[in-house]
C-alpha cells in the first residue's frame, strides 16, 4: 500500500469528500492562502477556490457558530481551530449550541459539522498552544470525539466523520503531522466511529493509548516485550462513543490496564476510561488500573519542565512494570 | 401612523398583522396564567410590549427565509408560523410540542417553517444565523436569515464576532435587534456607552437602521428594506427597533429596576392598542371586525391550551433518544 504522512491522509480525506459532495466545505484561519498554518490544506485553495476554502477572520466563535448555522442549512462543513486551546474561545457555540442543537430542538436539526483541531505539545509553545482538551467535551453530551493515531486511521475516521449527521471534533495530534504509514487509496475507505483498534496484541498488560501516545505505547511495548512482558495496546480512536467492548475484552484478558493520554491526568479521558473499567471489568482485575498523562500543572515553556511534565515512553514502562510487580 | 400611511395596504395584510399581534399577546398572558395554574414548568420570558417588532420583522420575510430567537421568542415564532398548540404543549412538557418537551421555551424550533430555534443563551444565535446565511450564499439562494436578539445581546462577543463576519462576506442577514431598555435587571444606559445601538453597525461595514419598535408598520418596512438589500447580495444591515417589555424579565422578576413614570410612558404608545385604534379610525376595520378577530384568538388558545392539556407527557427514557442521529444504532455513548 502507498504510503502517506499523517497531514497528508487528513488532506485526502477532505479533498476526496469536497470532490464528491458540493455541501462539504472548509473553513478557519489561514486555512487558505497560508495552506493552513500546519500545512494541512496545502492547495486546496487552488483546486476548490475561496468559496469553498474559506479565510476567516480570528473569530473563533463565529467560525464554529457559523459551521453549525450552515451545518442546520444542508451544508457540510468541516471548520479548522488552529489549536485546541482555542476551542474554548467559542466554549459556547460548542457546548451549548452545536453539542445540543438536536436533541433541544427535539430532533429538527441536523448537524453534519466537523470540528478538525490539533492537540497536544509541539514543543516549547507553552501554555496556551499546548494542551490535549479532549476530555473537557466528554462531559458534554451530543458531541463524537474522534482521535486518530495513524494516517490510516486519520483517513477513515475523518471520512466517517464528515459523512455522519453529528458534529465531531476531530482531534490531531500536532507532533503525528510528519508520521508515514499506508493509507488506502479507496475513496469509499472509512473507519467507523466508536471501533478501538488492537494496534498490538499481548497477553500480560492492556495500555489504552488514546491519540498520539499510541505510538509511544508500541515503543514501550516493544522495550517492554524484551525484558518478557506482552503488552496489548489498544486505540480507542474514539473517545465517545466509546468502544466499552473492545477495551473489556482486552483487559478480560490481561487482568491489568494502563490509560495512557498526553492530556492531563486529572480528569483526563483516562479518568472516564478507568471508571469504566471499574464498574464494568473489575472481576477480570488483578491490580490497581494505572493512569500516565501530563502532571496537573499547565505546559510549561522551558524544555526541561515540559519534559518533566509531559508523559514518556519511560512513564508507560514504569507503569506497565508496577502494575506487573503489583500484580506477580 | 396616520391614514395616508394605511391605505397604502391591502386591509387583509392590515387586520392579518393586528391578528398576529393579538395572538403573541394573548399566547403570552395565556402562558403566563397556565404556569400560575402548574400546567408550565419551566421558564417564561414573556414579549408583551413588543409584539410590533416581533410581528412586523417576520411579515416582511418569505416562508424559506428563516429566523434565529432568544429567550424572548414566542412572538418571533407566532410571526414565522409557529403553531400555538404545538408551542402551548411544549411549554407544557408534552410530547406533542414542538421539541417533544425536550426543549421548552428557550429551544423551540421548526424547520419547516425556517424557525432555527430560539436560544436560551443571550447572543448565541447570532453566529448560527451567519451561518445559515453562508449556506444560502453558497448555494446561491435568494433567501434572508434574520437573527432576533435583545440590547444585552449586543454586548456578547458572539455579536461582534458574527456582525464582522456577515459584513466582511456580504451575506444576507439581518441583525434585529430588539432594544427594550433593559438587559434582565439592568437598564441600557448601564451596559453600553450609546443610546442608539445601531451605531455599532459602521463597524462591520453595513448600515445600522433606528425604527420605532412598537410601530408595526414602521418595522414591516424597515426589514423588508433590509432583505431586498440581502437578497441583491448587497449584505446585512442592523435594525435597532426601540421597543419596551411591559412585563418582568422572567415571570415572577419582582422589577425593582423600573424608572418611575417609565411604564405609563410606553403602555400610552401600547402597539396593539394604538394599531387597533388607527385601524378603526381610518375605517378600514370595524369595530366588530376588530372584535370577531380578537374572540377568533381567544378560540385558537383554547383549544391551544386544550391540545396541551391532553398531549402525552414523555416516556422517562425518551430522554436517551435523540442526541445523536444513530443513537438508535445501539452504539453505547
Amino acid at each position: 500500500m502507498r504510503e502517506l504522512s499523517f497531514s497528508d491522509a487528513i488532506r485526502e480525506a477532505m479533498v476526496e469528500e469536497m470532490r464528491r459532495d458540493p455541501a462539504v466545505f472548509l473553513m478557519g484561519e489561514d486555512v487558505g492562502v497560508f495552506n493552513g498554518v500546519w500545512g494541512v490544506s496545502h492547495d486546496m485553495l487552488a483546486e476548490f477556490g475561496p468559496e469553498r476554502v474559506r479565510d476567516t477572520p480570528i473569530s473563533e466563535i463565529a467560525i464554529i457558530g457559523a459551521g453549525l448555522g450552515a451545518a442546520m442549512m444542508g451544508m457540510r462543513p468541516i471548520v479548522e481551530i488552529m489549536f485546541g486551546d482555542f476551542l474554548m474561545c467559542a466554549g459556547d457555540q460548542i457546548v451549548n449550541q452545536v453539542a445540543k442543537a438536536r436533541f433541544m430542538s427535539g430532533g429538527k436539526a441536523n448537524v453534519p459539522l466537523t470540528i478538525r483541531v490539533t492537540s497536544g505539545a509541539p514543543g516549547s509553545a507553552a501554555a496556551q498552544h499546548s494542551q490535549s482538551p479532549e476530555a473537557w467535551f466528554m462531559n458534554v453530551p451530543g458531541l463524537k470525539l474522534v482521535t486518530p493515531a495513524t494516517p490510516s486511521d486519520a483517513k477513515g475516521l475523518l471520512k466517517a466523520a464528515m459523512r455522519g449527521e453529528d458534529p465531531v471534533i476531530f482531534f490531531e495530534p500536532k507532533m503525528l503531522y510528519a508520521d508515514k504509514g499506508p493509507v488506502p487509496e479507496d475513496p469509499d475507505f472509512t473507519v467507523p466511529l466508536g471501533k478501538a483498534s488492537v494496534a498490538r496484541e499481548g497477553t500480560d498488560v492492556t495500555v489504552i493509548a488514546v491519540g498520539i501516545m499510541v505510538k509511544k505505547a508500541l515503543a514501550a511495548a516493544e522495550q517492554l516485550a524484551r525484558e518478557g512482558i506482552s503488552v496489548e495496546v489498544v486505540d480507542p480512536r474514539t473517545l465517545v462513543p466509546l468502544d466499552k467492548e473492545t477495551l473489556i475484552a482486552s483487559v478480560a484478558k490481561t487482568s491489568r490496564a494502563v490509560v495512557v493520554h498526553e492530556a492531563h491526568v486529572r480528569g483526563g479521558p483516562g479518568a472516564e476510561i478507568a471508571a469504566m473499567l471499574a464498574e464494568e471489568a473489575i472481576e477480570y482485575l488483578d491490580g490497581p488500573i494505572m493512569r500516565v498523562g501530563a502532571k496537573n500543572v499547565p505546559l510549561p515553556y522551558s524544555p526541561v519542565l515540559e519534559n518533566f511534565v509531559l508523559p514518556d515512553v519511560v512513564d508507560i514502562v514504569e507503569a506497565v512494570k508496577r502494575l506487573s510487580g503489583a500484580a506477580s | 401612523m396616520d391614514d395616508t400611511q394605511l391605505s397604502q395596504y391591502p386591509k387583509d395584510f392590515l387586520a392579518e398583522l393586528y391578528r398576529r399581534m393579538v395572538l403573541v399577546r394573548e399566547f403570552e398572558l395565556r402562558a403566563i396564567e397556565e404556569r400560575r395554574n402548574g400546567l408550565i414548568p419551566g421558564f417564561i420570558h414573556s414579549c408583551v410590549g413588543q409584539e410590533a417588532a416581533a410581528i412586523g420583522a417576520t411579515a416582511a420575510l418569505e416562508p424559506d427565509d428563516v429566523i434565529t430567537s432568544t429567550h424572548r421568542g414566542h412572538g418571533h415564532l407566532i410571526g414565522k408560523g409557529g403553531d400555538p398548540q404545538f408551542m402551548m404543549a411544549e411549554l407544557a412538557a408534552r410530547s406533542s410540542g414542538y421539541c417533544l418537551g425536550r426543549g421548552g421555551s428557550l429551544h423551540m424550533a421548526d424547520f419547516g417553517l425556517g424557525i432555527l430555534g430560539a436560544n436560551g443563551i443571550v447572543g448565541g444565535g447570532i453566529p448560527i444565523t451567519v451561518g445559515a446565511g453562508l449556506a444560502f450564499h453558497m448555494r446561491g439562494e435568494k433567501r434572508v436569515a434574520v437573527s432576533f436578539f435583545g440590547d444585552g445581546a449586543v454586548n456578547e462577543g458572539a455579536f461582534h464576532e458574527a456582525a464582522n463576519l456577515a459584513g466582511l462576506w456580504k451575506l444576507p442577514v439581518i441583525f434585529f435587534c430588539e432594544n427594550n431598555l433593559y438587559g434582565e435587571g439592568t437598564p441600557q444606559d448601564q451596559q453600553a456607552p450609546i443610546a442608539d445601538l445601531a451605531e455599532r453597525a459602521a463597524g462591520y461595514g453595513f448600515p445600522g437602521v433606528i425604527v420605532d419598535g412598537n410601530d408595526v408598520l414602521a418595522v414591516y418596512e424597515a426589514v423588508k428594506t433590509a432583505a431586498e438589500r440581502a437578497r441583491a447580495g448587497d449584505g446585512p444591515t442592523m435594525i435597532e427597533a426601540k421597543t419596551y417589555r411591559y412585563r418582568g424579565h422572567y415571570e415572577g422578576d419582582p422589577q425593582v429596576y423600573r424608572k418611575p413614570g417609565e411604564m405609563e410612558a410606553w403602555t400610552c404608545n401600547d402597539p396593539i392598542s394604538c394599531f387597533r385604534e388607527a385601524l378603526r379610525e381610518a375605517g378600514l376595520l370595524e369595530e366588530s371586525a376588530l372584535k370577531g378577530i380578537e374572540d377568533g384568538v381567544q378560540a385558537q388558545l383554547d383549544a391551544a391550551v386544550a391540545f396541551a392539556k391532553s398531549a402525552p407527557e414523555p416516556q422517562p427514557d425518551e430522554a436517551l433518544a435523540g442526541v445523536y442521529a444513530d443513537t438508535h444504532t445501539g452504539l453505547v455513548f
